[in-house]
């Protein structure tokens, strides 16, 4: 009984952190049709950054919020770089965008071996979440718990942005039509870039939020990308709801999977999501078929 | 004779001399994998380039071609046996991946392909009892072919570069036939060509077992290269190696996958000895390609050669460009 | 008669003096002034750069002590990053050999990449020194050009399971390890020592390579007295950080790569009291060692673990060989017999000598996680002496029975 209980409260948590992970790629591949094969290195590139901050690396050791405020910064602004520069030039071009955001990926790893080395780097849960909440016999690690918090935070504000802001209209406008969101006077361009950055800025922080649980390490790139892929598959992209349900199936199906079904570890992701794409290719949310 | 075909016969040319004036045995090697890459790579690009699906599975295809011909040379299978049963189930698992893989296209196939390939990838470490898992399969002995063996480095060279001729010669037909030209159609315009009466599904169907065929090939010319099959080479990484390779050099062209391969071979086994970070410099390389090149080397080059000729050109027609 | 040096000779003479120093005609390395050329094959990209940085570092220090010169010979050292797959590495390998003629390799890392390439060194005959710990490699399909001076995989943990039950005195353990070769032979060893000397494994649990998140699996463990996991790479440092997440408290025993010193450094409070068995271990007190570790401190500004000071040590075994053999080379076959006659006493790891199989017989210790000076550090509780891959068993026996595997030993309960 307790075994279930504990492995329901992790679905949940994981959930909150795959969401944090998964929302960034899909607002972009909602948006702009991209799937952004960088994303991986983003969240990455996110936890190094903050990490380094946190770590001290460059001064002294700085608290964990501010860090991961300034990690999400700077990803943002490299996300805003590269689409500024890069995948502006290739509307529609789906080949070249993937050439592109995998080369960058490229770049990235080999970029995170020089500067930080080979070694993973530890980042200190942060202060007053280092204990445990218990019931009963049962112990969660408060970090954790926060971290559903801070996914459901996030979820909320980005449901404000898009519902209840001018800015979140001119999106959905993009999502739902382009080429009419244009002929409004809707400035696309600039628009695409907006939403790239606050895509990568989702992945930064989500890669510093998950270090003190993940660490950072060279290849968490690959290893944390085909899980955004699933997540935005089975719940459908360009749907913040369909993100946030299908980021919490996803964490049931990873844990439960896992613990059940020992045999079909490596398939427990895979599986559902291939049932997913025959049988529903909108996903479970997603209001059309990529 | 056109700038192409004398540019043609000196690439055969070469080609076929390579263990002459390849500066050792390594190199012809290196050669070697070129060539069996660029099979691969042509393979991916009927579907990628031609069809306008794009897989990211299909180094799991790859690696079934590879293990099936790997486990029976290791159950005592001959040579030509073990070559048959892995070009025939390579192809039925390549039906299969179609079968479910084109109910969808765009995206929606990328996200299949990726899947399937990732479960691919899945079996090959867990069904311990037939790969090996991480220990791999070891391919002991190369075949011998009219009394060479293929254990020799230039042998093996000219096998591969015989198949990679024969390779490069069926997609050359296969895109000038009927077939092909309805293949880049569905490509293009899928809905006209339903109502135009073709059948879509059944065109991108025969052009996915093509595909598998030449992967299937490359696949067994892999393992008797490296004489050994693991599940690393059914990676992820892999299925997005050989895809950057057809996009770097050209999609939806017949050059263009070579190109692409040597590219990608030549910066990781011979630059990579010069250059610690090799792997940044081939994601730059990608990159800049995309700013100079976006619809690949290939034609990117043809275009610049064009540009170059057709201003020399206009330079010395200037004469007759003078009045309106 | 004197011989008469015409014009033209001598002008060929010279021409063909000049296209030798200009084209190096390569030349037999016959003579003691030609360099012995030493390969590394390493990972310096992706997931498994982490040792393979570490696997350069050690013997670039040991040459840099040595002058780059063993024996009496220049050595030239040539390295080459087979990018962590065994494609790579039979590539690499193939350009050490073929195109840098390199006369011995140490290297590679990882179990699949030797594996892909066994056959074609054994081919070569290119004497490979190697820590990657597949057990077959010096057992059932042993390779005569091997030398293994670190471990395989079980041989940290015979001795860590005689610790774990004779000296902890734990009784029910889980095992968790992930599900590959060097898992399964970790815990197997572990499993058939433990349960010989009166322990049980209750339950064997394999995540998968890629685990971002143990949870599923630490909701497994419970109801025993201890836990033994055989992670490697930046793995334990996750596992044990969610292992204390997750309110474990039970005692962790780990293999060589679960406690590595090199690793120390990253982890936190989370890792105190963990016990792991290494070849090799940090605070051990002797000459050799205390040159190393200042060197690779002073160099690299990092504790070495277990891939530096393999590697170090292979730079060790490469010279005696080289001393034995009189600083020749060219016969492989005596290279690699005086390569596995080695027998040394003041290495990092302490005394070195190889079994007929060519894998190494040494020490082995068993550390202690503590908290020195804000520091993770090993504290040595235990040194197990002479210990080969075989442990205490009739090698014939444990050669007959199967490799450990996933399901070999098979679970009593």
């Amino acid at each position: 009984m307790s075994f279930y209980l504990v492995l329901t409260v992790n679905s949940i948590t994981f959930g909150g952190l795959l969401f944090l992970l998964s929302s960034g790629f899909s607002l972009i591949f909602g948006l702009m049709r991209i799937p952004n094969l960088t994303h991986g290195s983003l969240f990455m590139l996110g936890a190094y950054v903050g990490a380094t901050f946190v770590v001290g690396m460059l001064g002294a050791k700085m608290n964990f919020w501010l860090a991961a405020l300034l990690a999400t910064i700077a990803i943002a602004l490299t996300g805003a770089f590269i689409e500024r520069f890069l995948l502006r030039r290739l509307p529609g071009n789906e080949l070249a965008q993937v050439l592109v955001t995998l080369g960058l990926s490229f770049i990235a790893a080999d970029f995170s071996l020089m500067v930080w080395g080979g070694d993973p780097l530890t980042v200190a849960t942060p202060e007053g979440l280092e204990g445990f909440a218990r019931m009963g016999s049962l112990v969660f690690a408060l970090y954790r718990l926060a971290i559903i918090v801070i996914a459901a935070v996030v979820a909320i504000a980005l449901w404000l942005l898009l519902e209840r802001t001018r800015l979140g209209a001119m999106i959905r406008a993009g999502v739902d039509d382009p080429e009419m969101a244009r002929v409004v006077g809707i400035r696309v361009s600039q628009l695409f870039t907006i939403v790239f950055a606050l895509g990568a800025g989702l992945a930064g922080f989500a890669g510093i939020i998950g270090a003190p649980i993940l660490s950072v390490y060279p290849g968490l790139d690959q290893d944390m990308l085909p899980l955004a892929l699933v997540v935005v598959i089975l719940g459908g992209s360009g749907s913040l709801l369909g993100s946030f349900v299908g980021s919490i199936v996803i964490g049931f199906i990873y844990n439960f999977g896992q613990a059940l079904l020992p045999e079909l570890a490596y398939f427990v992701l895979f599986l559902p999501m291939l049932l997913v794409l025959l049988l529903r290719p909108q996903g479970l949310f997603g209001r059309h078929v990529p | 004779m056109t700038t192409r075909s004398i540019a043609l016969v000196v690439a055969l040319g070469l080609l076929i001399a390579v263990p002459y004036w390849m500066p050792g045995v390594y190199y012809v090697n290196v050669a070697s994998q070129i060539l069996l890459y660029a099979i691969f790579a042509l393979g991916l690009n009927i579907l990628a380039g031609y069809a306008g699906l794009v897989s990211l599975g299909h180094a799991g295809l790859f690696g079934i071609a590879a293990y099936v011909a790997s486990y029976s040379l290791q159950h005592g299978f001959g040579h030509g046996a073990s070559i048959i049963f892995a070009i025939a189930i390579g192809m039925l698992s390549m039906a299969l991946f179609a079968l479910l893989s084109l109910r969808s296209s765009g995206i929606g196939f990328i996200m299949i392909t990726l899947a399937l390939g990732q479960i691919l990838w899945g079996l090959a470490y867990r069904w311990i009892s037939i790969t090996g898992g991480d220990n791999g399969i070891n391919v002991p002995n190369r075949p011998e072919l009219f009394g060479f063996s293929l254990a020799d480095a230039n042998t093996f060279y000219y096998v591969t570069m015989v198949i990679f001729l024969i390779c490069i010669g069926m997609v050359a037909i296969f895109t000038r036939s009927p077939l092909g030209a309805a293949l880049m159609g569905t490509r293009d315009q899928p809905r006209r060509m339903n109502a135009l009466g073709y059948h879509v599904w059944a065109i991108r169907f025969w052009a996915c077992m093509f595909s598998g065929l030449l992967t299937a090939i490359s696949g067994i010319l892999f393992v008797y290269y490296t004489q050994f099959i693991s599940p690393q080479t059914l990676a992820l990484t892999a299925s997005a190696e050989v895809l950057l390779m057809v996009i770097a050099g050209g999609a939806g062209t017949l050059f263009g996958p070579v190109v692409g391969a040597i590219l990608v071979v030549v910066v990781k086994s011979v630059v990579s000895g010069f250059i610690e970070r090799w792997n940044m410099l081939l994601g730059f390389i990608f990159v800049a390609i995309v700013i100079f090149m976006p619809e690949g080397l290939v034609p990117g080059t043809t275009r610049l050669w064009r540009l170059a000729f057709s201003r020399q050109a206009k330079r010395t027609a200037g004469v007759t460009e003078a009045a309106p | 008669m004197t011989r008469k040096i015409s014009r033209r000779t001598m002008l060929a003479g010279t021409a063909a003096g000049a296209a030798a120093a200009a084209f190096k005609f390569p030349t037999p390395a016959i003579a003691q002034n030609a360099p012995f050329k030493l390969g590394l094959l390493t990972v310096k990209t992706g997931p498994l750069a982490q040792g393979g940085i570490q696997m350069e570092q050690g013997i670039v220090t040991y040459l840099k002590e040595k002058n780059y010169t063993f024996a009496g010979r220049k050595v030239d050292f040539i390295s080459a990053d087979s990018g962590g797959n065994p494609a790579g590495a039979k590539t690499k390998a193939q350009e050490l050999i073929e195109r840098d003629k390199v006369d011995s390799i140490v290297g590679p890392l990882a179990a699949f990449e030797l594996l892909a390439i066994t056959d074609y060194i054994a081919q070569q005959k290119t004497p490979l020194l190697s820590l990657a710990a597949a057990e077959d490699m010096t057992q059932r399909r042993p390779n005569p050009y091997f030398v293994r001076a670190s471990a395989t995989s079980s041989q940290a943990m015979h001795p860590m399971a005689d610790y774990a039950a004779k000296e902890l005195k734990l009784k029910n353990v889980i095992t968790i390890s992930e599900d590959f070769a060097f898992g399964y032979e970790q815990m197997g060893g572990f499993q058939q020592t433990f349960e010989e000397n009166g322990g049980k494994i209750l339950k064997k649990l394999w995540p998968p390579i890629v685990t971002p998140d143990y949870t599923p699996y630490l909701a497994q463990i419970a109801d025993c007295d201890g836990v033994c996991q055989g992670f490697a790479g930046s793995n334990p440092l996750r596992f044990m950080k969610q292992y204390v997440a997750a309110g474990l408290k039970y005692p962790v025993v780990s293999g060589e790569t679960g406690g590595d010193d090199a690793l120390m450094h990253s982890f936190g409070d989370e890792a105190i009291g963990m016990y792991s068995c290494c070849p090799y271990t940090l605070d051990l007190q002797n000459e050799s060692n205390k040159r190393f570790v200042a060197a690779m401190q002073k160099d690299y500004k990092v504790d070495p673990g277990f891939y530096a000071a393999g590697l170090y040590i292979n730079g060790m075994v490469v010279e005696a060989a080289l001393e034995k053999t009189g600083g020749k080379s060219d016969n492989k076959e005596e290279l690699i017999k005086a390569m596995r006659s080695v027998s040394l006493t003041d290495t990092p790891r302490g005394p070195v000598k190889f079994d007929h199989f060519g894998n190494v017989i040494g020490n082995f210790y068993v550390r202690k996680v503590e908290k020195a000076n804000g520091k993770m550090m090993n504290k040595t509780v235990k040194t197990y002496e002479n210990v080969s891959q075989f442990w205490n068993y009739d090698e014939k026996k444990f050669l007959s029975q199967p490799v450990y595997s996933r399901d070999y030993p098979p679970l009593k309960s």
